[in-house]
């Protein structure tokens, strides 16, 4: 074999929002390994688990390389050649506006797009269509922090950097589990509290996180009582004078009004709604008040409410009412959730929003980028956000459907609803690098997008810092960018529509000509960046504004207390007290909270092909306060039925005391590709905030009842023979076919697991056994056939258990195994094929139904150190042979010498010991 | 008081047994006299497919060379058949002249191989595979023949098989059900067993009905032709499709028979002075022959001849292993299952192993092993004490020591 050379290009993580920079290395056109820039301002080098594992994520199987067409839904796919393909949808969309009007179609895209793509797709929505229904999953996760931006400092503009977390002497973090949601970031705090140990950390949140359980207080308040806090927090920060009154007279309206408003709400008053001690809420308040610099980060828990507008905004009056903003190592920094959710919003490729942060509404700033794009006007109709564009797609007033780069009948709320939109609508078009996300299922027509290390563009971070983003490898296959599927779909509509102007508004030969027109698009406002191209880019990554003629970024914005208001001054906007919809009963008595994995990312598109990003959760489980668990007899890895007004989810509980009593918690990631039911989104409402459209994903009254599906079986499949990156397609290939069969059985899992030896696993939970015929047509389908297996048959038990052995070598190793019927080895066996050994002695004992091994002793127990490969019992052990620090416990096991995405769950790990000691 | 007189006829393996056993129990109660047709002493039949095979000599298969009936004050009359048994005289008398006078007499007349009733069945190089006679037979024909036909794929006739091939052989095996040694083994077991030696060489024709055994112009077996007119070469055809209890003489001495001896709880025929052992009698029906069956009888015939009223013979639970080097297959007890059986099957292709349990009201019936039989004594064990098994019957297949440490640890794992 060949050596070919080995080489490097730079670009971005594309998970969440801290925009790290890394360094991808390929050879022969392949994606080899990665590495955090340590050139890079937002992470220095450091990457998290995800970002590090980004290299295993890049197999071919599962992609989309050729687009793909049915005529009906039920009908296979059938390839087509890109040409054909576009001329399809344009002839489609145009056939739709024709008949029914421009409103009659939309584009729902992704905060996950680069800059460039969004840019694109919202100029072929707004000017050649003339619809201003484009709405991105933004919607579902930064929609409340804009809004709320704009209520208060008249902008959508983070006024904050990351660099103000080393500054800060107060960290105020809301509904954001940090440690798991930005790693790099929350790196950063422990180094920033670590410099300085007086750094004080509040946490809001209804969890006891990671995040939380670092934190010098936590105020573990009940879900969606945030308005009630903040509310107490700013009558005590005015009944102990410790607002800033010049700032607030100098620089704000509307603050007597607001403060008279929320009145009534004294820390005694919000305590009995929040469920915290009301001295713990003083207690914040002081410290925020007395804080030189505090500086808030809150994320989703906010967002994503029914009121999620006005929780940014109660959060945004504390900074106000103290002066607390525009300095450094201060200010309210919301966290975003996307890679570019940023550069979505800066396009404007929102319903609500117009480019580069102007008004929808405002019929001057409408004419300003029609005369910019050399049309005669925009459509004035606002576009429909998210959810409610898809409930108009359920209606039939949309027709055609433009769906690129998301998940939605993953990720949005009341999936019923959604699936039912999907199915009902008469064409709907899917972009997307992946053909196995749930969505896929309901496209007349797919397109292959390329994807990370593939993609040449820019994104912007949560600290509105712009970077380039570099293919390292061509996309596989047709596959091709994003923007120019966007812009081949505009030329070929524009055919369609006899619109000869389409060529000259969608003469974009590269993605760079792409980004000058958004540049010019913002001379002149807040966020103006004509003083960017890529050539500046090179040089590395900047903040906005960057105006012509600016040599830098701008760190921190209103610093001179000027606001991009009418009046140049922030407002106190008026807050309306409210609490989560659907509040817990007799039939629903618990509160379902969802949120996110370590490891995981959305809805494991991409996370999810590797199997060493599930080592530290290994599949779909209920958290459930020991309490509830025992009311209802629960014992740790029962199946249990959630269930809601909207349907049922089976799947195990797990016991947590991160929750109070009466919450459950269930991550988002988890759907129907893993799951034989839909997951979180099945129970979440279509409750909206009222201003953003944001939908409250973290809110449904739930019921947990036990379910008794006593046969189980589970199959684990490994390929000793393949290296890690082969053995990752072959497991991908065999998951593509099975994945169809989860939705039948009443409880399924399917994922994967292992490091160098990655595995598939299947489990199933039934009433009755399933069919031999069935059991047979698994068998089949992951190669486990009687004649290459080791087969046990017991009929009378229900019983049959395959395993099939494969010589690596001179080395026997296990291969397969398909347990049906008693799966009580399947622990101990689990973690025999991902340590890839020799089945040497435990050979005879394979069928052995038994939950320990025949030599006794206990497993590993799961992974908390991913990059190290370091268990739990490890640790535990550790600890208890008299490690009892995190720094011992590094040099001995190397736990968190890595990425630290475990750090915090190992010090919380001494932290119980010490307990317990 | 003088010796009660005790004639033996048959000097075979169930015989002799019965006479050591009898000898620990009552060594001065009587007076003995051995009739035996073979010309030596008692000898190991079990293991003459090992001599076949080549890896025994028949000197190391002797049980009881003759020195020891001389210190046991046993007379024997070795290669001297017995012709008549008068019950009125209580006599016995053989082709050599001698007649015995006998107060108790034991019948141990074995059994022959059963000659199918084709034409040629009596050729020269037709052989029925019985004795040491045969076996030296069969050993001289491997020097100058080429095609051996053995006709019975069941235990014996698979040994012979495997014999004649380990000398250099080309072994055909006829047998005229499905599937081979079905008396022991279920089809799975048989398949793989069959794989097995077809894999060494021989070669298997099944469900074949045997239609002739043709000579060639010498006078000497050519050919066996088949029903259905298929007709395969042989210089040598063993025949090894079952035995016939030999019962001439108990028959024209009177003793009631129904294809064999038959014989009561205490092994006595229905003249209370003779007794019978072995595969020439029949016990509630059932005609044994294998060797711990025909032990188990030794015993307590021995007991009654002893004088002891206690002991009684209910039938034997056997198991079976055929002894074909490097081939483990072991069978026990009821290895077909009935409706209302549970079964527990293990099958291993790639490894060639089988293991089937049969389980009825929580107790190991019976067992089937094929390529490790190492626990067949153990299963075989549980088969004959038909023990409940309790929380060890999901541990049978994991073997003895483990299933016992489960017991020990409270049997649930």
């Amino acid at each position: 074999m060949t050596q070919e050379a080995q080489q490097e290009t730079r670009s971005t993580c594309p998970y969440c929002g801290t925009g790290c920079g890394v360094v991808i290395s390929h050879s022969a056109g392949r994606i080899t390994g990665v590495r955090g820039d340590p050139d890079h301002p937002a992470n220095f080098g450091k990457l998290c688990t995800k970002g590090a594992n980004l290299h295993r994520t890049v197999q071919l199987d599962g992609r989309l390389v050729q687009p793909l067409w049915r005529a009906q839904r039920a009908a296979p796919l059938q390839a087509l050649g890109w040409d054909e393909a576009l001329d399809k949808a344009a002839r489609r969309f145009a056939e739709t506006i024709r008949a029914h009007g421009p409103d009659s179609v939309a584009f729902y895209i992704s905060g996950q797009l680069l800059t460039e793509d969004y840019y694109v797709f919202n100029k072929l929505a707004r000017t050649l269509v003339g619809t201003n229904n484009i709405d991105s999953n933004s919607r579902l996760c930064m929609s409340s922090a804009v809004a709320g931006y704009k209520a208060t400092l008249g902008m959508d503009s983070v006024p904050c950097c990351y660099e103000d977390i080393d500054l800060a002497d107060l960290l105020f973090i809301s509904g954001a589990n940090t440690a798991f949601a930005h790693p790099i970031l929350f790196r950063r705090i422990e180094a920033a509290r670590e410099a300085r140990p007086e750094l004080k950390i509040v946490v809001v949140d209804p969890r006891r996180t990671d995040t939380a359980a670092m934190a010098d207080l936590h105020l573990q308040i009940a879900p969606g009582t945030d308005l009630y806090l903040f509310a107490a927090m700013l009558q005590v920060l005015a009944a102990e004078g410790l607002v800033d009154a010049a700032y607030i007279a100098d620089h704000t309206e509307g603050y007597a009004v607001l403060l008279e408003q929320l009145g009534s709400v004294t820390p005694e008053v919000a305590a009995g709604v929040c469920q915290v001690p009301a001295a713990d809420i003083v207690q914040a308040a002081r410290w925020f008040g007395q804080a030189a610099a505090p500086l808030s980060f809150w994320c989703q828990g906010l967002n994503q409410s029914g009121h999620g507008t006005a929780n940014s905004a109660a959060l945004i009056h504390l900074h106000l009412a103290t002066g607390k903003i525009g300095r450094p190592g201060m200010g309210p920094f919301s966290l975003t959730g996307q890679p570019n959710a940023m550069g979505g919003r800066e396009v404007g490729a929102m319903a609500n929003l117009l480019s580069a942060h102007r008004d929808l509404k405002n019929p001057a700033d409408r004419a300003e980028m029609a005369d910019f794009w050399g049309i005669p006007a925009l459509p004035t109709q606002p576009g429909l956000m998210a959810v409610q564009l898809f409930e108009a797609v359920r209606r039939g007033a949309i027709k055609a459907l433009w769906i690129a780069c998301t998940n939605p009948a993953h990720s949005l709320p009341d999936q019923q609803r959604v699936r039912e939109a999907l199915a009902a609508c008469p064409f709907v078009v899917v972009q997307d690098a992946f053909a196995d996300t749930d969505t896929c299922a309901h496209a007349d027509l797919l397109l292959p997008a390329a994807t990370w290390g593939e993609k040449d563009g820019t994104v912007t971070n949560s600290e509105r810092r712009i970077t380039r983003v570099r293919a390292a490898v061509a996309a596989p296959g047709e596959a091709r960018a994003d923007w120019r599927i966007a812009r081949d779909f505009a030329l070929a509509l524009g055919r369609q529509l006899d619109r000869p102007g389409a060529a000259r508004l969608f003469d974009f030969p590269s993605p760079a000509a792409v980004f000058a027109e958004h540049a010019r698009s913002t001379r002149g406002r807040d966020l103006d960046i004509a003083g960017l191209d890529y050539a500046r880019l090179e040089q590395g990554a900047v903040q906005w504004p960057y105006a012509a003629g600016q040599a830098n970024g701008k760190a921190r914005l209103y610093s001179d207390g000027v606001f991009p208001t009418a009046s140049g001054r922030a407002r106190f906007a008026p807050i309306e007290l409210r609490l989560n919809g659907e509040a817990p009963d007799a039939a629903y008595p618990l509160r379902l909270n969802t949120g996110r994995l370590r490891d995981q990312w959305h809805g494991m598109s991409r996370t999810g092909r590797s199997g060493r990003l599930y080592a530290h959760e290994a599949e779909a489980r209920l958290q459930m306060h020991p309490d509830d668990m025992a009311q209802r007899g629960l014992a740790d890895g029962d199946l249990v039925r959630l269930s809601s007004r909207r349907g049922d989810t089976v799947l195990p509980v797990a016991a947590s005391n991160e929750l109070a009593p009466g919450s459950v918690y269930l991550a988002m990631h988890w759907g129907s590709a893993n799951l034989s039911h839909p997951g979180a989104n099945l129970h979440t409402l279509q409750e909206l905030d009222p201003v953003s459209g944001q939908p409250a994903l973290k809110h449904a009254a739930v019921q947990i009842t036990p379910v008794s599906l006593p046969w189980q079986l589970a199959i684990v499949r490994a390929c000793p023979g393949l290296d890690e990156a082969a053995a990752g397609e072959r497991l991908l290939a065999w998951r593509r076919q099975l994945a169809p069969l989860l939705a039948d059985q009443p409880y399924a899992s399917l994922t994967l697991g292992g490091r160098e030896s990655p595995v598939l696993i299947l489990r199933l939970a039934r009433a009755q056994a399933l069919a031999q015929a069935d059991i047979e047509r698994l068998a089949e389908l992951l190669e486990l056939p009687a004649e290459r297996c080791r087969v046990l048959c017991d009929p009378a038990r229900r019983i049959e258990k395959r395993a099939r052995f494969e010589d690596v070598g001179t080395v026997r190793r296990l291969a397969g195994i398909l347990f049906a019927g008693e799966t009580a080895a399947l622990p101990w066996l689990l973690e025999h094929m991902t340590g890839g050994d020799a089945i040497g002695g435990l050979d005879p004992w394979v069928f052995l139904p038994s939950a320990t091994p025949p030599a006794g002793g206990e497993g590993r127990g799961r992974i908390v150190c991913n990059c190290l490969n370091v268990s739990e019992n490890e640790i535990h052990a550790g600890i208890a042979a008299g490690q009892r620090s995190l720094e011992q416990l590094k040099a001995t096991l190397k736990c968190g010498t890595s990425c630290g995405s475990c750090v915090p769950e190992v010090r919380r790990m001494l932290a119980a010991s010490e307990v317990a000691a | 008081m003088a010796k009660e007189r005790l004639v033996l006829i048959g000097n075979g393996m169930a015989g002799v047994r019965t006479l050591e056993e009898l000898l620990k129990l009552a060594p001065e109660r009587y007076e003995i006299t051995v009739f035996g047709a073979e010309p030596h002493g008692n000898y190991n039949r079990v293991l003459l497919s090992p001599v076949l095979a080549g890896e025994m000599e028949v000197a190391d298969i002797v049980l009881n060379p003759p020195a020891w009936y001389a210190e046991h004050g046993i007379v024997l009359h070795a290669g001297c058949e017995v012709t008549r048994i008068d019950r009125q005289a209580r006599t016995v008398h053989t082709d050599c002249g001698k007649v015995a006078v006998y107060d108790r007499l034991l019948i141990a007349t074995g059994s022959s191989p059963f000659r199918p009733p084709v034409p040629g069945n009596d050729l020269p190089g037709v052989i029925g595979y019985r004795d040491i006679a045969d076996t030296e037979a069969m050993i001289a024909a491997t020097q100058r023949n080429r095609h051996a036909v053995v006709i019975g794929g069941g235990v014996l006739g698979l040994e012979a098989a495997n014999g004649l091939a380990r000398r250099g052989m080309q072994v055909s095996v006829v047998h005229l059900g499905q599937w081979i040694m079905e008396r022991q083994l279920d089809r799975q077991a048989a398949e793989m067993l069959q794989a097995t030696l077809e894999a060494k060489g021989m070669r298997f024709l099944l469900g074949r009905q045997t239609a002739a055994i043709r000579p060639g112009a010498d006078g000497r077996v050519a050919a066996v032709a088949f029903a259905g007119g298929e007709e395969i070469p042989a210089d040598l055809v063993v025949l090894a499709a079952g035995v016939r209890p030999n019962i001439a003489l108990a028959e024209a001495a009177g003793l009631e028979c129904q294809r064999a001896i038959v014989v009561d709880d205490t092994l006595t025929t229905s003249d209370p002075s003779v007794s019978a052992v072995g595969e020439c009698v029949s016990h509630r029906g059932t005609v044994y022959g294998l060797v711990a069956a025909l032990f188990e009888q030794a015993q307590v015939c021995a007991a009654h001849l002893a004088g002891a009223s206690g002991a009684a013979y209910r039938g034997s639970v056997t198991s079976t292993k055929l002894k074909v080097t490097g081939i483990d297959v072991f069978s026990a007890g009821d290895f077909s299952a009935g409706p209302d059986d549970e079964t527990i099957v293990l099958v291993d292709r790639p490894a060639n192993q089988y293991k089937k349990l049969i389980v009825r009201d929580g107790r190991l019936r019976g067992a089937v092993l094929y390529g490790d039989a190492a626990e067949g004594g153990w299963y075989f064990g549980l088969v004959r004490s038909a023990a409940e098994i309790g929380p060890l019957r999901d541990h049978l297949l994991f073997g003895q020591a483990h299933a016992e440490s489960q017991l020990a640890a409270g049997g649930q794992g």
